[in-house]
């Protein structure tokens, strides 16, 4: 009994499609049946296992400016031919080409639920916004590449459908999609360590495994010029919840920020308020959680008008083994609903 | 004026002195097959037999225990515990000088540098648990997917289960629940003192090498041993001290093997260094492998973390002189808990390799539940080299077991569980983070990470 072909459909925009150049680039998502350009050397590698069954084409400059609707006008065109897998591409270097390409492809997984992969070069744009979403191959910076990268992008291809199980970048060739795996390495952690740092001494090669990330670094906003008319947060990493913990903060790894009103409290008493933290010891934070919220002494600079008023809201999260990733919107959604809600600054305590 | 000695004044003094191949820590290990209640408390075929009433009492002399309870759990039982506080290793001093865990009952004698013999009740930790001291206990599975994690699903386990006086501070509690877990690992320990070891393994002591010896062409690396010392519930002990106070100082490694660093706290369940770990230090073990072969092991350096930045300032500093003291080429520094810690280790790296030396750094990620995100909380562009022994917030989901040993509800509050941690079904839905030493930082086992 022979294989049932996999059925493929391609994405390429309309340079690629023949239609024309930068004077096409508004064209609007349509559809040709089978393989167009790229598609042609595609179909052939496949050698019979797969085949492009219809080519969807779009404009680089209406997709890049209409990401939503280009991508809901492709995937109702595209679903009719029920594909099996979505290939993208590849891109090179052009930056909206490879934006299109990683939306197609995050789109079609999401709403089809099938395989999708495309290729471009590793500084493309399109690589650092939807690499999460897809598989994508590496390729040099002109479609000259194309030779070279369309049997990887084919064989990955029928790789994806046929097994459904993908290895790690190093040994399957696609650009990291950013996700750290746990796995079990051959030797503890401490034998790999001395090894290392023999190599290391030595001189000799030697591969971490953890490279350092690039640091976020926040600018300060400017001073505040005059506090006594200035509206002040308070805003806390360290727990600090009404006695009971009654919406659930976790002790670690946050999954939330809460706030309450503090419009009638002018002093956190133990026993009405008291830390979630699972992180440091509570002992003192429940005898006086001033100490990690000050809200007493807040209350006082307000009462002598050192500053103008203190917001009725306080927020707190739990910075305890949190994610970054986590804080990082927390952060940026508590700035969002300060600012909106017009307060100048804010007092940030951790524990 | 000038001194001039007479010649006849100047006696040649010859010391009978041992190389140090020739002194040195021997470590007989008894393989412990099973453990179980007796009669008596003794060591027969290598099984484990305890007389429960007897262990009890002993605990049961400390008044701050309203009552104790002892269960054992072996590998491939369908048991649980939770929620755990320290796992220990039972040790006993055979010959030479001091007690196991120096300074908690024994309190002008040091341990394990010279001569001596210690033996050691392989395959048997005593795990304290009880009701919760602190959110940040851990849980051990003795079966199924849970026990992969943990090196403690592969011992057989002790489990003396507190119950403290009431109203008692957790400060208080802490202290008596560790107490308990080292007086109950010392009771077992003797057990041993007679018993012939199944296997001995020696490790010499350490002097700095000559200049002119053979070992001076090869590069001589420090162990650079953080600790955490936070605050209460976050402290580690150096021979009974709490290592909040100290100045980094040098050890040597086999003193670890003899209960020299305690644990005495409650961080995050995956990464804390138990006093198990500190007994049977991994990095120390690996560094002895090679020493004299590709590297010559010139000992350890014990740092603490404190938590504010004049202090970490201060220590790291100071760790970088004993490190130069000592004549090193290469470090090896270990991080014990996370978050704030880590700047403590990048401080270490820093410095460590603006003197030229170079470093490897050990740690764990928590990148969150996909691993996306930045594992770390502080980096610097030295850590070149760094070990990571895995994400501890990934999620597992671990089935019900017939038994739970001590407080199942407990998991919706510590590190690693969450609200509804706990199912119907009694199963368990957690990140590894609450595991017992499921992603330790002395790269205790073999998870790591890898870049998808």
């Amino acid at each position: 009994m022979s294989k049932k072909k996999i059925r493929v459909v391609h994405y390429i925009n309309q340079f690629f499609a023949q239609i024309g150049g930068e004077e096409k680039a508004n064209i609007l998502p349509l559809m040709k049946k089978g393989p167009v350009g790229p598609g042609l050397l595609l179909q052939k590698l496949f050698n019979g296992e797969a085949e492009i069954i219809a080519t969807a084409i779009c404009g680089d400059s209406y997709f890049a400016e209409n990401i939503e609707e280009a991508s809901k006008k492709l995937i109702s065109l595209i679903t009719p031919y029920k594909p099996d897998a979505l290939i993208a591409g590849p891109a090179f270097s052009a930056g909206r080409y490879g934006m299109a390409c990683g939306a197609i492809c995050k789109a079609v997984k999401q709403k089809l639920n099938i395989p999708t992969l495309t290729a471009m070069h590793p500084e493309n744009p399109g690589v650092e916004s939807y690499r999460k979403y897809t598989y994508i191959l590496p390729t040099t910076t002109s479609a000259k590449g194309f030779k070279e990268v369309a049997p990887i992008l084919s064989s990955f291809c029928l790789k994806l459908c046929q097994s459904g199980e993908i290895g790690f970048p190093e040994e399957e060739g696609y650009i990291p999609q950013g996700f750290r795996v746990n796995v079990w390495a051959n030797k503890r952690g401490a034998a790999r360590a001395v090894e290392m740092l023999v190599h290391k001494i030595k001189g000799e090669e030697f591969k971490t495994e953890l490279p350092m990330p690039k640091f976020d670094r926040v600018s300060p906003a400017p001073a505040i010029k005059d506090l006594s008319k200035a509206v002040i947060a308070l805003v806390t990493t360290g727990g600090i919840v009404p006695k009971g913990n009654p919406d659930r903060l976790e002790a670690h790894n946050a999954s939330k920020y809460l706030k309450y009103n503090i419009a009638k409290v002018t002093d956190l008493k133990s026993g009405e308020y008291e830390t979630a933290h699972g992180g440091y010891d509570p002992v003192y934070a429940n005898d006086d959680p001033d100490r990690i919220l000050p809200l007493d002494a807040a209350r006082e600079l307000e009462k002598e008008g050192i500053i103008g008023k203190l917001f009725d809201y306080y927020y707190v999260t739990v910075g305890n083994t949190t994610a970054v990733a986590s804080a990082e919107r927390f952060g940026k959604s508590i700035g969002e609903e300060l600012k909106k809600a017009g307060v100048n600054g804010v007092i940030l305590t951790s524990t | 004026m000038s001194i001039t000695f007479k010649e006849n004044e100047v006696k040649e003094v010859k010391f009978e002195k041992k190389t140090s191949e020739e002194i040195g820590l021997k470590l007989g290990k008894i393989k412990i097959k099973n453990a179980k209640f007796g009669e008596k408390s003794e060591i027969l075929n290598r099984t484990l037999i305890i007389n429960l009433e007897e262990l009890r009492s002993l605990l049961l002399e400390d008044k701050n225990l309203k009552d104790v309870d002892v269960k054992i759990a072996r590998p491939g039982e369908s048991k649980r515990i939770i929620p755990i506080k320290d796992v220990i290793e039972p040790r006993v001093k055979v010959s030479g000088s001091g007690k196991i865990f120096p300074g908690f009952f024994e309190k002008s004698e040091t341990v394990g540098i010279g001569n001596g013999i210690t033996h050691v009740l392989e395959g048997v930790a005593v795990v304290t648990s009880g009701r919760i001291v602190n959110f940040q206990e851990g849980l051990i599975y003795m079966n199924g997917p849970g026990a992969c994690y943990s090196p403690f699903s592969k011992t057989n386990n002790v489990v003396i289960v507190c119950t403290p006086v009431n109203g008692m501070d957790k400060h208080t509690h802490e202290r008596t629940v560790r107490l308990a877990g080292l007086k109950a690992a010392n009771y077992l320990g003797q057990l041993g003192k007679d018993i012939e070891p199944d296997e001995n393994e020696f490790y010499e002591y350490l002097p700095f090498p000559k200049n002119n010896s053979s070992y001076s062409l090869i590069p001589r690396v420090v162990f650079v041993h953080m600790l955490l010392s936070q605050g209460l519930l976050h402290d580690t002990y150096v021979y009974g001290i709490d290592a909040k106070g100290i100045l980094p100082t040098i050890i040597s490694p086999t003193e670890l093997m003899d209960g020299a660093i305690v644990s005495g706290n409650c961080a995050a369940p995956c990464h804390k260094h138990t006093t198990y770990h500190q007994l049977n230090n991994p990095i120390v073990e690996e560094l002895y492998k090679r020493h004299k072969k590709d590297l010559y092991f010139v000992g350890v350096v014990l740092i603490n973390e404190r938590t504010d930045w004049s202090s970490i300032e201060l220590a790291s500093s100071y760790a970088v002189n004993l490190v130069k003291l000592m004549d090193a080429q290469g470090a090896i520094i270990t991080e014990d808990g996370g978050g704030n810690p880590e700047t403590i280790l990048m401080a270490l790296c820093k410095k460590l390799e603006k003197e030229g030396i170079k470093t490897v750094l050990v740690t764990d990620e928590y990148a969150g539940r996909d691993g996306a995100s930045q594992g770390l909380a502080d980096v610097t562009v030295e850590a070149d080299a760094v070990v990571t022994n895995g994400n501890a917030n990934q999620l597992v989901t671990l089935p019900p077991m017939d038994e739970t040993i001590g407080e199942l509800d407990t998991i919706d509050i510590i590190t690693g569980g969450h609200n509804g941690s706990l199912k119907s079904d009694g199963s368990i839905e957690m990140e590894i983070a609450g595991i017992m030493g499921s992603t330790c930082e002395l790269g205790y086992s073999n998870l790591t990470t890898r870049l998808r």
